[in-house]
């Protein structure tokens, strides 16, 4: 017990909730990773060890399997941390978010820059909560904002919206170019 | 004296100096609104970059390095939350002066401890250059191989408390970097015969989603706030007066910054600490600290504005990054075939002393906006995080979706987003898998590029400066064992489970 005890606290520090779960699925991948390691690189005869393609895919897996273990082994000699699972919850939650994210740059080539900034930026803050006519009025002010900045003026490489192609001649080559 | 006028004439464009105005007025914004900070910033802004000649995207992201430190001790001092991470120390002495009616006297001290550091620490790079150039060429691949091999075991080492989680998230970095067609063999490594990854994980793809969409993400789930910082009545200039009283302690913290920023994965936050540890030991009142010490503050804004010039020395004359900030910087010089290393000083010597001036140039504009401006930067902290969220999740598809316009590539990064908040709800650091996947790249190429000229294993160490680097190696190791044993037979750790964002953004 005195001996568990030491090793406790050695490993167990700035833990928090769902700890042991994020452990376990680090060290499960870095094994299921490890074990694909001779179908999914090539050994090539007659050339040294360090030389090989497998080489570095093979030392960051070793490694990644010897400290996922060690972070393991932490974990669970470290006390229990209540709401493990309400933090598991949290981070699937977040997949809605990372779903808006796709969406948006899914409607951009469709819709066009522009109107697809305004429309998520305007939908989100809705979804997060707001409702003052002021924030409303400011995420579709700093949408077009954004666009002016980065594709008027900066002209980063965005993708012209396929609706652009059905608006009137002038507008059309505007809204392709700058917007 | 020819190299500093080059490097003059180099600046001396338009669009150079409205880079550096934008990247230093929006780098002290973007660190005065707590929850976004430089590394999203820069993330943000790096594809739309890459159109820009070397020197306007590099001045501008430069620009942003330098300055967010100045705007994040503001909501430090103001309301006790530090801006960037880095400001983390400031907000311990800061505050507790701006709860005692103080808040002019703490921001104004802020700036000019913040000037002093950032001044000190070009001063050293331009006094270093020489010596960096006579240097450089020393470094052939062997060294450069140990040389970022110190930095994987520093960055590893630096995250004390986690080092097993430090390990494996930057063995995950050095893993994602082999993903894709091997560019010497033309094999696939762990592509699960899927063509999107035959060309790899992209690192800007990974950064964003770590650092931008994990903190949009981050900001998106957690409660919404609006903070609230009164506004500072005062002339800003007069903390000057003040710090010339406490020089010693700026000096050495300055000193600290810049040594412990030339070495990789240490950076500002080990700065800071051994500074403010300094500062309390050496000071007459020891027991003001933590209480509203104007040295305390002194120390931590000294230190950390020192370090970005520091920083800029692994990166331009070995080519390797010490932190997340410079390693997507690295990626600009990359895009423009602009490589760092023993040769940039031989062959663009005026583009590394353009980056020096701008340095400089830059210092001078944020603190001449700094004295103007407190007020209003104070306005632009009221904004709500959830809004603020919403924005961080609407640039972040700029960076991501202008790379290449593929939807991949978001999907890669809303995944790394996700990873992102996971390690930042847990307290993980995110920095070991961006340096793991830079550093991971150059001992990969140079370890394949010095193996012809190998013989034995011992023929790895058999040149002076390689040797130099290999003693450091287990110097550093061998001391940090040192540690861990008396840390263990010294105390019990104390319990800590709430969130800490330090290295997150």
């Amino acid at each position: 017990m005195s001996r568990i005890k030491t090793l406790q606290s050695l490993f167990k520090r700035y833990r928090r909730p769902g700890d042991i779960v994020f452990a376990w699925f680090f060290f499960v991948l870095s094994i299921g990773l490890l074990t694909q390691i001779t179908d999914q690189t090539a050994y090539r005869a007659g050339s040294s060890m360090m030389a090989q393609p497998r080489f570095w895919p093979a030392v960051s897996l070793v490694g990644m399997c010897f400290f996922a273990a060690l972070h393991l082994v932490g974990s669970i000699l470290s006390e229990r941390i209540e709401g493990r699972w309400k933090e598991v919850i949290l981070w699937l939650s977040v997949i809605e978010f990372a779903a808006w994210f796709v969406g948006y740059a899914y409607v951009v080539p469709i819709i066009g820059y522009l109107p697809a900034t305004v429309l998520v930026s305007l939908l989100l803050v809705v979804r997060v909560g707001y409702r003052s006519r002021t924030i409303l009025f400011s995420a579709v002010g700093v949408a077009i904002i954004i666009v002016l900045l980065f594709k008027t003026f900066l002209q980063v490489k965005m993708p012209a919206g396929q609706f652009y192609d059905s608006l009137p001649d002038g507008l059309r080559q505007i809204m392709l170019i700058y917007f | 004296m020819d190299n500093l006028l080059a490097g003059l004439e180099l600046l001396a464009r338009w669009d150079v100096l409205f880079a550096l105005l934008v990247g230093s007025i929006g780098g002290v914004i973007i660190g005065a609104i707590p929850g976004v900070g430089p590394a999203v910033a820069i993330a943000i802004l790096l594809p739309a970059t890459f159109s820009m000649d070397p020197i306007v995207g590099l001045t501008m992201l430069l620009g942003i390095y330098g300055s967010s430190m100045y705007g994040g001790a503001i909501p430090a001092v103001l309301i006790n939350t530090p801006g960037t991470a880095v400001n983390a120390l400031t907000s311990y002495d800061g505050y507790p002066m701006t709860e005692r009616g103080e808040a002019h006297r703490a921001v104004s001290l802020a700036y000019s401890a913040s000037f002093w550091g950032g001044m000190f620490g070009i001063v050293c790079l331009i006094l270093l250059s020489p010596v960096l150039a006579k240097i450089a060429p020393m470094f052939g691949s062997r060294e450069i191989f140990l040389a970022a091999l110190l930095g994987i075991i520093l960055v590893i080492l630096a995250h004390r408390g986690q080092i097993f989680a430090a390990g494996m998230l930057a063995m995950f970095g050095i893993f994602l970097q082999t993903i894709g067609l091997d560019a010497v063999t033309y094999t696939q490594r762990y592509t699960f015969e899927m063509t999107f990854l035959t060309s790899g994980i992209n690192l800007i793809v990974v950064v964003l989603g770590l650092f931008a969409l994990s903190q949009a993400f981050f900001l998106l789930t957690a409660p919404d706030e609006k903070p609230e910082a009164k506004p500072v009545i005062g002339k800003m200039s007069a903390g000057f007066k003040e710090l010339l009283k406490h020089k010693r302690v700026a000096t050495v913290a300055s000193g600290f910054g810049v040594i412990l920023g030339m070495i990789p994965g240490t950076g500002e936050f080990t700065a800071q600490f051994m500074s403010y540890t300094y500062a309390q030991k050496t000071s007459s009142t020891p027991e003001e600290f933590g209480k509203g010490s104007p040295e305390g503050l002194i120390a931590s804004e000294a230190a950390n504005n020192a370090v970005p010039a520091a920083a800029m020395i692994p990166l331009l004359a070995l080519g390797i990054p010490g932190e997340a900030l410079t390693a997507m910087m690295l990626s600009v010089f990359y895009v423009h075939n602009v490589i760092p290393g023993p040769q940039l000083f031989q062959n663009n010597i005026d583009l590394v002393y353009g980056l020096y001036i701008a340095l400089l140039v830059l210092n001078i504009m944020v603190i001449c906006f700094l004295m103007f401006s407190t007020n209003i930067l104070t306005k632009i902290i009221r904004i709500p995080t959830r809004f603020l969220g919403v924005m961080i999740l609407v640039l972040s598809l700029v960076g991501v979706y202008s790379l290449r316009n593929s939807l991949t590539d978001c999907m890669i990064g809303a995944a790394f987003g996700v990873f992102g908040l996971i390690l930042k709800r847990l307290n993980l650091p995110i920095v070991p898998i961006i340096l793991g996947m830079v550093l991971g790249g150059i001992m990969e190429v140079k370890l394949r590029s010095a193996l012809p000229r190998l013989k034995t294993p011992l023929d790895m160490i058999d040149r002076p400066i390689a040797f130099i680097i290999f003693v450091m190696i287990i110097v550093v190791l061998a001391l940090h064992i040192r540690t861990l044993i008396k840390e263990y037979r010294a105390r019990q750790p104390q319990e800590d489970n709430a969130i800490h964002d330090s290295q997150t953004r």
